[in-house]
């Protein structure tokens, strides 16, 4: 992996655009969005031809700080706006910033049919477990039994696995680790940006001042410990013993694997149509 | 257009004209000219082939009766001329679709009824506020809910304009046959290209699958408006940016200008802003870019107007069978004129005015529970609104000219 400065972030900042931003103090989505930048600026990409689009949320705010095309939708739509635009330029590397309610909740359908139709988008979903930006409401990963501001007496419902269901509805690349791992997180954009299809990758991140002060769960830096101590790389799994993975985030590369590419599918058709045509 | 010149019948003559007859003189001189031959052709079909005439290269959807035709149509046509057809999850994802391949620089447009039209009021906001082109084809059946999804209402009237949360203005058009479903959504894709905004076009159920002979213009008579595009250099580049007449050139994605867009109040960079002047500007040119162009953007056709007593208001099918009451009712030597609107928003303030001075008593038929009778009584706040008088109908049924014979020997 190529070594980039930590400075070069500062080159893809918008500089017209008024910082401060709007994430609270301790809060992993700053971490995150470097390791996104890094990944990029590694590949060397114009980026002209960068479409950041995000939902609502915390970390849907990210496209408006960066130099690209930016785009800031409605809650749950970033894929199906992502969608028209890859689909109409192809050429565009589309990537799309979301979270866990927006991506998974509000947004679950876009996911799964983006995922089964193997369009080639960039999803990198900043996992939080929580609504932070509305105050702390319990989201479709809320821990079963942690509290939430809807969750009172203890979250009732059972959380989504998140790339499991993106791996149910056909996605070709799916990979998770988390804000702890930026190193990780650098390689995996790489992986998903150079990867021809749906790419999901899911950031396991920290919210101290929501999730973490409703579960006390001991603030910023003991909450990026928890995220290094309660997971383990994918590679790890099967040397451990069953009781050391149980509960555990799995970090890595989940599927990666070669599908026909939506974009190029519906090009094909495009050119049987106008051959067909031309037999006449 | 081809015929936005609408020309008035004053002659007694025109009383024993049938409807065939009434076409407009000028699009039939354009149609006589036409390499293109006569078909007959549905509603929902023509709205398709005005689509693809107006440089439509974008579409997404999802099924719905009574518009599927629009879709089954254009996911046969993209293909062929290179452009993108793709069928949604669902509505919501229709609308977000066609905004972002606006952006991205195509010509897009999706087509729904009723249920799918309220599921996309969210996105519709979404493309008004970032003032991105797109056009929402509506092909309304009754409601509310699923109601009776094969027969016809006129009940979105008042959604398309106030449909979305929020303040923000709408461009509404509504043909009334086959061939002006061909010729608004045309105007309608114009329009938005030109106004950077999502244009909806109104089809009557019963419009979008009835047939008529049409022979649509060659395309060199085809007026094509594409936005405008900025010759500033990047840095200089202001998404809102404001010239006469509050329309702004627009850059597409790819294009090097690396705008911002959201649906948070902007300033005219696109960042968000908190600040009360920022939001203000905002807000008054999303306003002003329509209220200052009332006069590109309203059509109406007034129809034996000029010593009419009692004035027919009524648009879409209804107006059809008001143009047929008119002409019977003239027969029989009763002073009858009809006002239609082909722009529905914003709605034709000026012509209402102008025929409620003449007239002493307006009908409003429409089907629905009472929506354009609302603008028309709006209008008539000096005077008592007593002869305003409506005739309405919700029960999947078309109203017949002779339901407006008997309202105007009420009335009379």
């Amino acid at each position: 992996m190529a070594n980039i400065p930590q400075r070069v972030v500062h080159e893809y900042l918008r500089h017209d655009k008024k910082f401060p931003h709007v994430w609270c103090a301790g809060c992993s989505n700053g971490t995150v969005l470097g390791a996104i930048i890094r990944g990029i600026a590694s590949l060397e990409l114009d980026r002209n031809d960068i479409v950041m689009v995000s939902g609502i949320g915390c970390s849907s705010r990210m496209p408006v700080y960066v130099d690209f095309n930016t785009l800031h939708t409605l809650h749950g739509r970033a894929i199906a706006y992502a969608t028209g635009i890859k689909l109409y330029k192809p050429n565009l590397k589309v990537i799309v910033i979301t979270g866990d309610g927006d991506c998974t909740a509000i947004g679950g359908n876009h996911l799964i049919h983006a995922a089964r139709r193997n369009i080639d988008l960039s999803v990198i979903l900043i996992n939080n477990n929580i609504y932070g930006m509305t105050g702390g409401q319990c989201s479709p990963t809320t821990p079963h039994e942690a509290l939430a501001t809807t969750m009172p007496y203890g979250n009732i419902e059972p959380d989504f696995d998140i790339c499991q269901l993106a791996m149910g509805a056909g996605a070709s690349h799916v990979a998770r680790t988390t804000a702890f791992h930026t190193q990780e997180v650098q390689k995996m954009v790489v992986d998903s940006l150079t990867h021809p299809g749906f790419s999901l990758i899911e950031v396991m991140s920290i919210c101290p001042v929501i999730f973490g002060r409703l579960n006390k769960k001991g603030g910023p830096a003991q909450m990026m410990k928890d995220l290094r101590d309660n997971s383990i790389p994918l590679t790890a799994v099967d040397k451990l013993p069953p009781e050391k993975v149980e509960g555990k985030i799995i970090r890595g590369t989940l599927r990666k694997e070669i599908q026909p590419e939506y974009c190029d599918v519906y090009a094909d058709l495009v050119a049987r149509v106008q051959n067909m045509g031309e037999d006449k | 257009m081809p015929n936005s010149k609408k020309t008035t019948k004053t002659t007694k003559a025109a009383a024993k004209e049938t409807k065939a007859q009434q076409t407009d003189t000028a699009l039939k001189e354009l149609e006589s000219k036409s390499k293109r031959k006569n078909v007959l052709m549905q509603g929902n079909e023509a709205v398709s082939y005005g689509a693809l005439d107006a440089g439509c290269n974008f579409f997404a959807g999802y099924p719905i009766t009574p518009s599927t035709e629009i879709a089954e149509i254009l996911a046969a046509e993209l293909p062929k001329r290179g452009g993108v057809f793709i069928q949604m999850e669902d509505e919501i994802a229709s609308i977000c679709a066609i905004t972002g391949a606006s952006l991205a620089g195509a010509k897009a447009l999706t087509a729904t009824s009723g249920p799918g039209f309220s599921l996309m009021q969210e996105g519709i906001g979404f493309a008004k506020i970032t003032e991105t082109p797109c056009v929402v084809v509506n092909v309304q059946r009754v409601g509310p809910s699923t109601g009776m999804p094969t027969s016809p209402a006129q009940g979105d009237i008042m959604q398309a304009r106030w449909g979305s949360h929020g303040d923000a203005p709408a461009i509404v058009l509504y043909p009334d046959s086959v061939k002006e479903c061909y010729e608004l959504t045309i105007r309608a894709i114009n329009l938005s290209e030109k106004y950077r905004t999502c244009v909806i076009l109104l089809l009557d159920e019963v419009l979008g699958h009835m047939r008529e002979s049409v022979r649509l213009p060659d395309m060199e008579n085809v007026r094509v408006i594409n936005r405008i595009k900025p010759t500033v250099p990047p840095h200089w580049y202001k998404h809102y940016d404001e010239n006469q007449k509050y329309l702004s050139p627009l850059a597409s994605y790819g294009e090097g200008y690396r705008f911002h867009v959201t649906g948070l109040t902007h300033d005219a960079l696109g960042f968000p802003t908190n600040k009360a002047t920022e939001g203000a500007e905002m807000m008054e040119r999303l306003r002003k870019k329509i209220s200052y162009n009332i006069r590109d953007l309203v059509q109406i056709e007034s129809h034996q107007l000029e010593d009419a007593k009692i004035a027919l208001f009524a648009a879409g099918i209804s107006a059809r069978s008001a143009k047929a009451a008119v002409a019977i009712a003239r027969s029989e030597g009763v002073k009858v004129g009809l006002l239609r609107p082909l722009t529905i928003w914003p709605f034709p303030d000026e012509a209402v005015r102008k025929m409620l001075q003449h007239v002493e008593t307006v009908i409003v038929p429409e089907l629905n529970q009472g929506q354009l009778i609302h603008e028309i009584k709006r209008l008539t706040k000096d005077k008592s609104d007593s002869n305003v008088i409506g005739l309405q109908r919700v029960n999947g049924k078309m109203i017949t000219p002779n339901d407006i014979l008997r309202k105007i020997k009420e009335v009379m």
